[in-house]
């Protein structure tokens, strides 16, 4: 039996609810997906300088070409991760935009290893691509990816993703490119080719890592 | 349409602003928008309810996530959409509803729950076998006795019984939380 003097359940939960609310400021979905990443990009950086510190050269590294493409490669994926997150933590979101940057910073990074390569003699190949560290270095980053990637879950878990893959992926590209960004600080390796390869790599297995999470940790 | 989201907008951008008392208006009209968007996708009536107040919690708790530059309709809708879809996969059922309105028809008439309610029944019985299907049929929807459909099938009355009883129970793990009224 309905007693009619009860209020509706429903009724009373928007009471309850308007009862609570607070002013929302415009911009707290991006403040609070740069919040989740810089703590966890702040975790894996005193890591790194903590293991290793910072690379001997770098004063004379930072006057080269190389240095500069190697992050601005890393740094537009971070770009694109981040941006593709703001998009899609929202229910209706999209990130068609960013998945392109991040396509197109890769493509521009091929071409500049195939002509790297192309204007070397073939028995440098081989370093070119493997490096002193090609075993060690796509691990690393991976590593350093872990506490970014649990920063920007936590964030976007707050969110309303509704393409959790997706939303995942996002998280993930973001976390291996900031990781990635973090990583340079410490290596030294400059070559066109090793970049793209083993960089490219890390942050290709962070962002499949976040989209197989996607679903299973961001429902809501 | 076109008034609904100029409505619900402006009392959405006051909401994020703090107004509480746009805010209650705004939730009481969400609120039966939700009702009329799941009441014309579902029949029961207390999933009905629990979608409706999930997902006013889901507006409310994620709020920020509203962009005043953008439709509010097209967000709550999304908002909606999600819930819908996450209630249909925990509780297993298969999406045979449509997800999405015309924007336009987001506000039209409901079907009539009899023709809702016959298309839920063909779809929950192709889970059983066709005997199992053709037994329900005969004795929970057309409602004749045990013995009328034992003598027509040429099964025996027990054979019958059996038969459905293992039928319902079979849906009713399939379909049901615990919801089974022999």
């Amino acid at each position: 039996m309905i007693d009619p003097m009860s209020p509706n359940p429903t009724d009373s939960l928007i009471e309850r609810l308007a009862s609570e609310l607070k002013p929302t400021a415009r911009s707290a979905v991006s403040r609070f997906i740069c919040l989740g990443l810089m703590a966890g990009a702040c975790v894996s950086a005193l890591a790194v300088l903590w293991l290793w510190g910072v690379r001997p050269d770098m004063p004379a590294a930072l006057s080269t070409g190389a240095l500069w493409l190697k992050e601005s490669f890393v740094v537009a994926l971070a770009g694109a991760g981040i941006f593709a997150m703001i998009g899609l933590a929202r229910p209706d979101g999209t990130a068609g935009g960013p998945a392109w940057i991040a396509i197109g910073a890769a493509c521009v990074m091929a071409l500049l290893a195939v002509l790297e390569l192309a204007g070397a003699p073939p028995a440098v190949w081989k370093t070119l691509m493997m490096g002193k560290t090609w075993a060690t270095c796509p691990w690393l980053i991976l590593a350093l990816a872990v506490p970014v990637l649990i920063g920007s879950i936590c964030a976007m878990r707050s969110m309303a993703p509704t393409r959790l893959r997706l939303a995942g992926a996002a998280c993930g590209l973001a976390s291996g490119a900031l990781s990635a960004l973090v990583y340079s600080v410490a290596c030294d390796e400059s070559a066109v080719a090793f970049v793209f390869i083993w960089y490219g790599g890390a942050i290709v297995l962070a962002t499949l890592a976040g989209a197989w999470l996607g679903p299973r940790v961001l429902r809501w | 349409m076109q008034q609904v989201e100029e409505r619900l907008k402006t009392l959405m951008v006051q909401s994020l602003a703090g107004d509480e008392r746009a805010y209650r208006s705004l939730l009481d009209d969400v609120a039966r928008q939700l009702r009329g968007y799941y009441g014309r996708r579902l029949r029961e009536r207390a999933a009905i309810d629990d979608l409706v107040q999930e997902t006013l919690i889901a507006v409310h708790s994620r709020r920020a996530t509203y962009d005043s530059g953008r439709p509010f309709t097209a967000w709550l809708h999304a908002i909606a959409r999600y819930k819908l879809i996450d209630y249909l996969r925990s509780n297993k059922l298969r999406e045979t509803v449509t997800l999405d309105d015309a924007p336009e028809a987001q506000l039209a008439s409901p079907v009539t729950e009899s023709e809702l309610a016959h298309q839920d029944l063909d779809t929950v019985l192709e889970e059983v076998s066709p005997l199992q299907k053709s037994l329900i049929k005969a004795v929970k929807v057309e409602g004749r006795s045990i013995a009328e459909v034992a003598s027509s099938s040429g099964l025996s009355q027990s054979a019958v019984k059996v038969t459905v009883h293992r039928a319902l129970k079979k849906l009713s793990q399939r379909f049901g939380r615990g919801q089974t009224h022999d």
